[in-house]
């Protein structure tokens, strides 16, 4: 497991081998997708690592498209994926539904969830869905320094221990702690990197009836590693999953890129009534 | 049995059996996810967070109090807003008639050069009286005021303090039956109703994104910007000494935006009333701390990101928008330009509403873009009256006023119009794209246009009264 | 004595004892962290006195009063 070779993100401040590619995505080597709550600095990462320039703004939604771009890293040459922030992964909103669907059909070689340092808490909430339906995952803890402006010390070290996945503290405002994101993401798309994601232990009611799934789609899905995710979403009856189960799209080992999803107004006016 | 069949006997197994222990669960299943993740969360944060001193740091805490106070919240919203347009004016018009001055001073030249060179007439007064001219009146017009209002209007968004407004909006959309967020949706029309419509997503529930989706329109974008700055510095500020009159410019854009809040409010009460009749539904807003903007980082993309994109587009349809207007008024038909003719066929419908022929006949060939509206009336009035030289606003005034009769009744009709009227037809598409429904669409793109009209001739018939 | 969110002053603190709310909006409101037992402290009102704005594990969250109205609390005294 990538400890923090930094304690402090001051001094990861260059970055070496990144080219920034703008929009030219194809014949990547590997996709990341960014995730985290909204306002959390996903997108001013994204600009800094594409070079491309999406609008930021100091507020909750700004980034309502899903946006792409590339970079050039140590050779290898990724593509990356903006996804709107989320508190969570469990709602209906439209939001957390493109979020999802990325994270679970859209194959990422690794997701970099990028996590406020000042209301981790809250943050964890939706590292913790991610790490139960992907085990590529990085952290990239954010706004450091506004942390330490209120007082606050965020033990990367011990963070990464906790969740069991590499753990990157960063001022993503000012680029620091970029470099050492991006080695730590090489490590983990390649391979030289294992993590051992933490599960959320669940209530004892939830887990007996998980434990009674686990075999079925152990069975059913023998390379997918989120059974246990899965058979949480199906106990509380996600339509989604339980279409994408009856269809066999699961199966798929191809990256069935999901379809960016376009708002069905005439489905919602029926549900209005109006 | 097949491997297949087997297969699919597997999953129609595990479907039923996750209903059976579904059903099971009773409702409680999420409650105890989400206490289990939050428990973990807390175990973990607790174990490597150190945490010491104040959770929040002084100053925000007692800016927060000044920016949401019932005494001071809503008079500071205001405050800001007019003094950006006041510095957007007032910074404004001075480069504003300088750049007019170089490109009409190139204009003159180059016909110059091309009647020595023996071109024919017609290509001159297409290329140079028309096209020409009408990119020189959008990025004269446009460059100045858009170079200082987005930056402005940026940090201001790096700050923080929208989420602030659209906290203290919410009582307001509240009673109408919106949601607080379409305030920030309404922020990012400023900037473009396509934007806006797009931002619309933040909001989680169909009914009360409809309603931000058809209401965005009556926020002043930038296309609309420049005409309502013209007429508030050219009309409604001309009788004032200089310094005021940047001042009365301000509170005049000021009255606009308001009465565009007003008319959100009404449109969007009128809808929850009758067409998007429904519940409230869940609000929740999150204030994110303070931030110290990125002064030079925001100079830069809002001036290349922005105001160059917007000027880009302003420009790719001033052009042809020039070489149709030139071509309307060089075709002849029974002795009268071609222009002419539509013009006065839209006349009476002009009249009616305060305007004229020309400024509706403009609004049509400014469909795709709002931004060539100034442009085009410009260029349409100045080929029925022979070329002039446009190279200030007084000249401007000169030909508005003497010539062509326009009063302040006419400017105040025109900011109406253009802050009422129909989106433009890249808002429309967006809207369509959003939707996917011909209905909204339908009712975004005529309900305001409706509206204009009504609203247009309703103050017409008041002065009239009352002159 | 339990109260609802709504009724404390500014400033105030308590702890979440449940919502009574159901659906979409109780799944948000917890989502958000607003969870039974979390610590709740009024952050500030609005200009007209609604919506209020709540810190919740270290975030400022903005709700309506009438939802507030729906989350019973216990002061912290």
């Amino acid at each position: 497991m990538a400890g923090c070779q930094c304690a402090q993100a001051t001094t990861c401040s260059s970055h070496g081998n990144l080219i920034r590619l703008g929009v030219n995505i194809r014949d990547f080597d590997y996709l990341i997708a960014l995730a985290g709550n909204p306002n959390t600095g996903k997108t001013t990462l994204f600009n800094a690592l594409s070079g491309l320039r999406q609008h930021t703004g100091n507020w909750p939604g700004k980034t309502v498209v899903r946006s792409e771009g590339a970079f050039r890293h140590n050779g290898y040459k990724y593509k990356v994926v903006d996804l709107p922030g989320t508190y969570s992964l469990l709602s209906t909103s439209e939001d957390e539904e493109i979020a999802r669907d990325f994270i679970l059909f859209g194959n990422p070689d690794c997701v970099v969830v990028v996590v406020d340092a000042t209301a981790l808490e809250r943050n964890l909430n939706l590292v913790l869905q991610v790490l139960e339906i992907t085990d590529r995952v990085v952290v990239a803890l954010n706004l450091m320094d506004e942390a330490e402006r209120k007082g606050m010390f965020v033990d990367a070290r011990k963070l990464a221990k906790e969740l069991g996945v590499p753990v990157v503290p960063m001022v993503a405002r000012e680029g620091k702690g970029t470099d050492h994101l991006l080695q730590t993401v090489q490590d983990l798309v390649t391979g030289n990197l294992r993590t051992q994601p933490r599960r959320i232990e669940l209530d004892p009611h939830i887990e007996e009836a998980v434990q009674q799934l686990l075999p079925h789609l152990k069975n059913l899905y023998p390379n997918l590693s989120n059974h246990r995710w899965l058979a949480m979403r199906l106990l509380e009856g996600d339509p989604s999953i339980r279409r994408a189960i009856l269809t066999d799209s699961l199966a798929q080992t191809e990256s069935p890129l999901a379809p960016q999803k376009e708002e069905d107004m005439s489905e919602l006016e029926a549900a209005l009534e109006v | 049995m097949t491997d297949a069949e087997g297969r699919k006997q597997h999953i129609q197994n595990l479907l039923q059996k996750a209903e059976r222990l579904h059903q099971n669960l009773d409702g409680s299943f999420s409650d105890r996810l989400v206490s289990s993740i939050y428990k973990e969360a807390t175990a973990i944060a607790r174990s490597s967070v150190i945490e010491s001193g104040n959770r929040r740091a002084g100053w925000d805490v007692y800016f927060d109090r000044i920016a949401t106070h019932p005494v001071t919240g809503f008079p500071l919203m205001f405050l800001i807003l007019a003094a950006i347009f006041w510095i957007t004016i007032e910074g404004a018009n001075y480069p504003s008639q300088l750049i007019a001055r170089g490109l009409f001073w190139f204009e003159g030249w180059a016909a110059g050069l091309f009647f020595q060179l023996g071109a024919p007439p017609w290509l001159t007064g297409f290329l140079w009286h028309g096209v020409w001219r009408g990119l020189a009146w959008v990025v004269s017009v446009m460059l100045p005021p858009m170079a200082i209002f987005f930056p402005l209007f940026t940090i201001l968004e790096d700050f923080g303090y929208l989420p602030r407004v659209a906290f203290n909006m919410d009582a307001l959309f509240r009673r109408v039956g919106a949601h607080g967020k379409q305030a920030l949706t309404m922020a990012m029309g400023f900037g473009c109703n396509a934007a806006g419509v797009i931002s619309t997503r933040i909001i989680d529930s169909p009914r009360e994104r409809l309603i931000a989706i058809i209401t965005n329109n009556f926020v002043p974008c930038n296309g609309r910007w420049p005409t309502l700055i013209m007429m508030a510095t050219i009309f409604i500020a001309a009788p004032f000494p200089a310094g005021v009159g940047s001042l009365v410019a301000a509170a005049s854009l000021m009255a606009v935006t308001l009465f565009g809040v007003f008319m959100t409010l009404v449109v969007s009460f009128g809808l929850s009333k009758t067409l998007l009749k429904g519940t409230p539904s869940v609000f929740t807003l999150e204030l994110p701390p303070y931030r110290k903007p990125r002064i030079l980082q925001t100079l830069y993309t809002s001036l290349i990101d922005r105001t160059i994109f917007v000027l880009w587009r302003a420009i790719i349809m001033a052009a042809p928008a020039g070489a149709v207007i030139w071509i309307l008024g060089n075709t002849h038909i029974g002795g009268l330009p071609l222009s002419n003719h539509i013009a006065n066929a839209l006349d009476p419908l002009g009249r009616l509403i305060g305007l004229d022929g020309v400024v509706l006949l403009a609004y049509i060939i400014a469909i795709p873009a709002n931004e060539i509206v100034i442009p085009t009336i410009i260029m349409a009035y100045s080929q029925a009256s022979m070329m002039i030289e446009l190279d200030s606003l007084e000249a401007l005034r000169h030909l508005l006023v003497d010539q062509h009769g326009w009063t302040i009744v006419t400017a105040i009709s025109l900011m109406l119009f253009s802050l009422l009227h129909n989106p433009c037809s890249t808002t429309i598409l967006t809207i369509w794209k959003e939707t996917r429904s011909a209905k909204w669409t339908a009712v975004a793109t005529f309900l305001p246009l409706t509206i204009a009209f009504i609203v247009n001739f309703l103050f017409v018939q008041i002065v009239l009264f009352f002159m | 004595m339990p109260i609802t969110l709504a009724e404390l002053d500014r400033g105030q603190r308590a702890h979440i004892v449940e919502l009574r709310l159901h659906g979409l909006e109780r799944r948000r409101l917890m989502d958000l962290g607003f969870t039974p037992g979390t610590e709740v402290e009024v952050a500030m009102k609005a200009a007209s006195g609604d919506p209020i704005a709540f810190v919740v594990r270290n975030t400022q969250i903005a709700l309506r009063k009438q939802q507030a109205e729906n989350i019973i609390v216990e002061p912290i005294s």
